[in-house]
């Protein structure tokens, strides 16, 4: 795991050496054992290594035999053990251990298409001297970044925004379109981002630059079958047995490493899986940590007490408050670099730096699990809402939806009449294709409101969700409503929010990698084939994983009701140092200044939380999304110098 | 009827951070304008017993009384007391305490 960044200067010129320092500096977060710069004809590659294979071999920018190709990678490549295997028999010959020179002789062998045969999590850039050609990928899902920006007749990319803005000539302004995006759909959809003229290239797509200019490729997405039908329970035993194998698989090739690996444990089904298959394949005493709360309501350590007991793991955890949350928020931010309308990634970087303390740099979770195999309330509510839409009159089937979000008070004590209206069912031909997030969508939109008029003029009226539209594959409108829901949150708010925001960015803010065998594409592919019923029974979410999990785990948390990953919101801001600076940068002079917010809609939003009447999802997402605009601008736009030290952040 | 002119103050202020919808008219409704969303309505009940110390029963909680400026105001005409209506459009008292205390702040997640 690594930080890259590079330039290619399209009229050949030479790329100056301290540019690349400048940038590679910033992103020392993600790679503090050593960098590594090259530069010729025209292109420049830096590159900030976290060791973890080949510890003494696997230095970059890495070149073949003859020097021909140069290559930075920020990843992991988890068959680059068989892919050696078949590429020694072929002839080619290895000077490293690492995976790193894997790639580079696989794309000797493969060209372009060599990533359809990689396994794994990654970013690289590869320079093809003899075609003077750059080439980039990133991996299927977007488990690892990749940004870049054409300026002043150059290319220039990075790991992270802050490296390509700390290259000179390189302008930073907020794209408000990105912000619209994060303020509807929680995440930016890509190539936008929070920033203009600052692209981030989608999961499963390749990029070539050379003279001729920028050409961007999809190389894979995730495509669903048509319904199957009811699959008899006969069957269902050889599905779980194939998806058990498979993740034993996918575990096992995450666990190569040269340093040691450790797993995180939230209490949940999905990491103590992976935690389980884990402790089964390797010998080591395996290391868990954990994040729990100081409030009950979202405290899940009973249930990971019960699963350290059971897998006698030796285990570490962190006590949050929402001080803490308050605390930290500011550097949280600098390392999303997009605004978040959820405290959640501040826990989860409070837990890489204690994975970092004590030593680790390598921690495989249970990330993705809700996605591929259904695990997620809105799948839930999506079948829910399409059982009722189907008699639309009918009294009963409604009330189902008091089995939604039992986890939240306020939405099981809302007045039946209210909770019909917002999960309603009577959706317009236009947005049917998002029947699923219509609620969510709508509901985050509202945010519009806190914009100040100049922002609202620019994004314009809204546009019915075409952004996310002119993303759909052709057959999506052949899948179901479910599926088209898994759609939806695998292609963007994965890689968009739950693996950047609160995965990659505030993970290697402490140099620490994760690795998620439920994203191995193998597991990903054979869930996307399996029919809805073995991912949602009824209203059993992650029946067939469940299946597979029964004697792995422990019965109490296999059998508990889900709760997702939460943590204090809004009223993490309200107290200690995060009150101060958040009256600072919410302040009307402030606002006004920076011009994104109307400040009188904002003063009113503040004092509903003064006065303690603030209690909707609305307002707390409304002021954690103002917060974090407001510090995002702060760092990024009005005082970035400030943080181009010499040691990075 | 002054209280009529709160309810929409109320409505305004924390429901449309003083930005009401554009032609935003005292019939129209709530849910349709998107102005209150599932937990809100939640708060508008809250202020509702505070501010005229009413009682809400659970099957009051329905649209047809909390779904427009005016429903509200009919029925917090209804519910009130005629001498204390009078008296409040005569602006002669303070019924209850203006600010109340709710707890929670939640909403679904992923």
């Amino acid at each position: 795991m690594c930080g890259i960044a590079g330039k290619f200067n399209f009229d050949g010129a030479p790329v100056a050496p301290e540019s690349l320092r400048g940038m590679i500096r910033m992103l020392a977060h993600r790679g503090p054992d050593d960098t590594g710069f090259h530069a010729e004809h025209g292109v420049g590659l830096a590159h900030a290594r976290l060791s973890i294979i080949d510890l003494a071999g696997g230095q970059q920018p890495m070149g073949n035999e003859d020097s021909s190709l140069w290559i930075i990678f920020n990843g992991e490549i988890f068959n680059y053990v068989e892919l050696r295997e078949e590429l020694l028999r072929k002839g080619h010959r290895f000077s490293t251990r690492a995976d790193t020179e894997v790639i580079l002789h696989l794309y000797e062998e493969k060209g372009e298409d060599c990533v359809r045969y990689l396994n794994g999590q990654w970013a690289f850039a590869i320079w093809d001297d003899q075609r003077r050609r750059l080439f980039l990928s990133r991996d299927r899902l977007g488990v690892r970044p990749l940004f870049y920006t054409q300026v002043n007749k150059a290319f220039i990319f990075g790991s992270e925004i802050k490296a390509i803005f700390a290259h000179p000539g390189v302008t930073r302004e907020i794209d408000v379109h990105g912000l619209d995006e994060v303020f509807t759909y929680w995440c930016t959809i890509p190539p936008t981002t929070l920033f203009r003229n600052i692209h981030e290239l989608p999961p499963g797509h390749s990029i070539t630059v050379d003279a001729g200019g920028i050409v961007v490729r999809p190389y894979w997405d995730n495509q669903f079958e048509r319904e199957s039908g009811v699959v008899a329970p006969s069957r269902e035993q050889g599905y779980a047995e194939e998806l058990l194998q498979l993740l034993i698989d996918a575990t096992q090739i995450r666990l190569r490493s040269d340093v040691p690996v450790g797993a995180y444990l939230s209490g949940g089904l999905d990491s103590t899986v992976t935690t389980a298959l884990v402790k089964k394949y390797t010998n080591a005493r395996l290391r868990t940590f954990s994040v729990a709360f100081d409030d009950a309501e979202f405290d899940e350590s009973a249930f990971q007490a019960d699963a350290v007991r059971f897998l006698d793991t030796e285990h570490q955890e962190i006590r949050c408050s929402k001080n803490q949350i308050g605390e930290v928020f500011p550097d949280v931010i600098w390392h999303t670099e997009k605004p978040v309308l959820r405290t959640a990634p501040a826990p989860m970087y409070l837990l890489s730096r204690l994975v970092q303390k004590c030593g680790y740099k390598v921690v495989v979770t249970g990330e993705g699990a809700d996605e591929v195999l259904g695990g997620y309330d809105i799948f839930k509510e999506t079948k829910i809402r399409r059982f009722w839409q189907s008699q639309p009159d009918s009294r009963m089937r409604p009330t189902l939806l008091r089995r939604l979000y039992p986890y939240l008070q306020n939405v099981q004590n809302q007045p039946d009449a209210y909770r019909k209206a917002f999960f309603h069912i009577n959706v317009d031909r236009n947005l049917q294709p998002f029947f699923s997030h219509l609620p969510r969508w709508q509901l985050t939109a509202k945010l519009r409101m806190f914009f100040s008029d100049t922002v609202n003029a620019e994004i314009g009226a809204d546009d019915g969700f075409s952004k996310v539209r002119s993303r759909l594959p052709q057959s999506y409108s052949s899948w179901d409503s479910f599926r088209q829901a898994q759609y939806l949150e695998t292609k963007f708010l994965l890689p968009g929010y739950i693996l950047s925001s609160q995965g990659d960015r505030v993970a290697m803010a402490h140099s620490v990698e994760g690795r998620f065998p439920f994203l191995d594409h193998r597991v990903v592919e054979f869930a996307s084939r399996l029919p809805v019923s073995l991912k949602m029974k009824v209203l059993n979410e992650k029946y067939l994983l469940k299946r597979c999990a029964a004697g792995l785990i422990p019965p109490s948390v296999l059998k508990r009701h889900k709760q997702p990953y939460r943590a204090p919101e809004a009223c993490s801001f309200l107290e200690s140092s995060a009150r101060e600076y958040m009256e600072e940068l919410l302040s009307p002079e402030q606002l006004q200044r920076d011009g994104i917010f109307d400040h009188r809609a904002v003063g009113l939003l503040q004092a509903k939380f003064r006065k303690g009447t603030a209690i909707g999802i609305k307002d707390n997402m409304g002021l954690v999304g103002i917060v974090s605009t407001q510090l995002l601008v702060h760092q990024f736009i009005n005082r970035f110098e400030s943080r181009m030290t010499p040691d990075g952040v | 009827m002054v209280f009529k002119d709160e309810l929409r103050q109320f409505v305004t202020d924390n429901f449309m951070f003083g930005k009401p919808c554009e032609g935003f008219a005292d019939d129209d409704s709530f849910i349709e304008r998107g102005i209150i969303d599932s937990t809100a309505v939640m708060e508008l009940i809250a202020f509702l017993e505070a501010r005229y110390r009413i009682k809400l029963q659970d099957q009051e909680l329905i649209p047809d009384n909390f779904d427009s400026i005016n429903k509200l105001a009919r029925f917090v005409a209804n519910r009130l007391e005629p001498n204390h209506t009078a008296e409040l459009d005569a602006g002669r008292v303070l019924l209850g305490p203006t600010s109340f205390q709710l707890a929670g702040t939640d909403g679904p997640d992923t």
